[in-house]
């Protein structure tokens, strides 16, 4: 046992993705419950698949390639607020609209840049743990830690505005520059997130966490403390499933968050499936 | 507080993209009264009093209290919005949502204070359900949701408090709770403004009242209202659950 937990460690890219993963666990879970309570988990998915022209765009012009990223994020947040506003469109239809056609772009760039350059979308689809950098951990560290203090700072405003956005309006709050702040938020959680779980499984870590935290407690800051610990045993699960079995970083992750929320939503005590028959037949 | 303001509503319209739903209303709500909107479905109740709040932008006109467009006064208002507009499976408890009251009161930054906390027990007390503090309030019947609301308003400290069906589809025990803390209110000075669904028994509690078609009907005292003549012109043909001894 205890040469199945110490062995990988020895390994320091081990080590790095170990804590990335970690930190990608604790920010994923926190900032996606703001996303569940809003019923905006489409956005996730929307803003995560927008980044990828932006990813490319900066990597042709030798700019970050993650500030390529989360530029493109926030920006498909503003054309999809822009379409809805402007026009009878819903928004969910809207984020449909834009992350299929800022993913489209994507890939098409991706495509021609890899002709002449080793560039490997699969790495950004996927996401490539495993071969995380010392700066990318730091950048993951500074992004989680950025991301945490705002949340606590604007805690009581981030409420009341997720809860009630016109009685937030009416309390003089600036709602605008609230969404727009959440807006940042998400998009800084999922460029932090590219490279452990990579664009299509981000969503994953968003929403599953928080959403198994859910059927457990019921206050919004508990939501986010349990969804983080999910978060992270599973992130932690899922590397070590990966070293031992061989199996892909990202996936394992996710399947063993789906496995957290699968045990929640059978065996909840207040909503599980199973604890409602149970006391039913009793 | 001077019982002698009012709000001035002055050639308010409101128009969601080509569909006018609400023009030139003229009218004002006085301090220490308890008011009412009244009119048929879709006669712009709701929208008037969120464009009175800027919520939505009105179209045409202005909302003076004092010498001030009462949008740049907000901190004297406490809302309620209707309860079909909240997400009742929000992760809060009862306590959760009446301290919300007290954020523009707290301000930026900063955690609720003990007078905040003191307040929020005072309201839930006033409103009869200190018990349920700690309950999500997933849990709670549409009449404890509507007392949560009423206790968070009640914290906000404001001088106008307006209310949007504060009385759809809640209990007979908690009609006449939100009924005696508004006239409360309203006796102390406030000023109060409710959007009201039916020309019921209930509406004999409201001292003024504004009835409205997509246009302004008739203002003034609830007995000046509420003539036939105004009625028939607001409702059309059919007058539903008209009490002719209400006025």
């Amino acid at each position: 046992m205890y040469d199945l937990l110490i062995e990988p460690l020895q390994a320091e890219f081990m080590q790095r993705s170990l804590i990335t993963a970690v930190l990608v666990g604790i920010v994923c879970a926190t900032v996606g419950c703001y996303l569940m309570v809003q019923r905006l988990a489409l956005l996730g998915d929307a803003i995560s698949h927008s980044v990828l022209p932006g990813l490319v765009i900066a990597y042709i012009i030798g700019m970050d390639i993650f500030l390529g990223a989360f530029i493109a994020g926030v920006f498909s947040t503003v054309v999809i607020a822009w379409i809805h506003t402007q026009s009878q469109i819903k928004e969910d239809a809207a984020m449909g609209i834009v992350f299929s056609a800022f993913f489209a772009l994507g890939i098409t760039l991706i495509t021609i840049v890899q002709k002449e350059n080793k560039i490997d979308l699969n790495h950004f689809l996927f996401g490539n743990i495993l071969s995380v950098t010392q700066s990318e951990v730091i950048n993951t560290l500074f992004i989680t830690i950025l991301v945490l203090i705002v949340i606590v700072l604007l805690y009581k405003e981030l409420m009341l505005y997720t809860f009630d956005p016109v009685g937030a309006q009416a309390a003089g709050l600036p709602t605008n520059l609230l969404n727009f702040g959440l807006m940042v938020l998400i998009a800084l959680t999922i460029v932090a997130s590219l490279k452990s779980v990579g664009v299509i499984l981000v969503l994953a870590m968003l929403i599953t966490p928080g959403a198994t935290a859910y059927l457990l407690v019921y206050r919004l800051h508990m939501m986010m403390i349990v969804g983080a610990t999910i978060g992270v045993i599973s992130s932690i699960t899922g590397m070590y499933l990966s070293f031992h079995f061989n199996l892909p970083s990202g996936p394992a992750i996710v399947l063993v968050a789906f496995g957290f929320f699968l045990v929640a939503f059978l065996l909840s005590p207040t909503q599980g499936l199973l604890t409602q028959f149970l006391t039913k037949t009793e | 507080m001077n019982s002698a303001r009012s709000l001035a509503v002055d050639h308010l319209g409101v128009q969601y993209r080509m569909v006018k739903a609400l023009s030139n209303v003229t009218c004002s709500v006085n301090a220490g009264r308890l008011t009412g909107i009244i009119g048929p479905n879709g006669a712009g109740k709701s929208t008037l009093l969120k464009a009175m709040l800027g919520l939505v932008l009105p179209s045409s006109g202005q909302v003076m209290w004092g010498d001030k467009p009462l949008k740049q006064q907000l901190d004297r208002v406490a809302y309620i919005p209707q309860r079909s507009q909240i997400d009742w499976t929000y992760p809060a408890t009862v306590w959760d949502v009446v301290l919300m009251g007290r954020i523009r009161k707290t301000g930026w930054l900063k955690r609720y204070s003990t007078v905040s906390r003191r307040l929020a027990v005072e309201a839930l007390e006033r409103v009869g359900i200190a018990n349920l503090r700690h309950r999500p309030i997933g849990q709670l019947s549409g009449g404890q949701q509507q007392r949560v609301f009423l206790a968070k308003a009640l914290t906000e400290e404001a001088e106008i408090f307006c209310l949007d069906e504060p009385l759809a589809g809640i209990d007979k025990k908690t009609e006449a709770i939100v009924f005696n803390i508004l006239h409360e209110l309203a006796n102390t000075g406030h000023t109060v403004l409710v959007v009201h669904h039916d020309l019921g028994q209930a509406i004999t509690n409201f001292d003024d009242l504004i009835l409205l078609n997509r246009e302004l009907i008739a203002f003034g005292s609830r007995k000046d209202v509420l003539t036939k003549n105004n009625i028939q012109r607001a409702f059309g043909g059919h007058v539903p659950f008209f009490n002719a001894n209400a006025a």
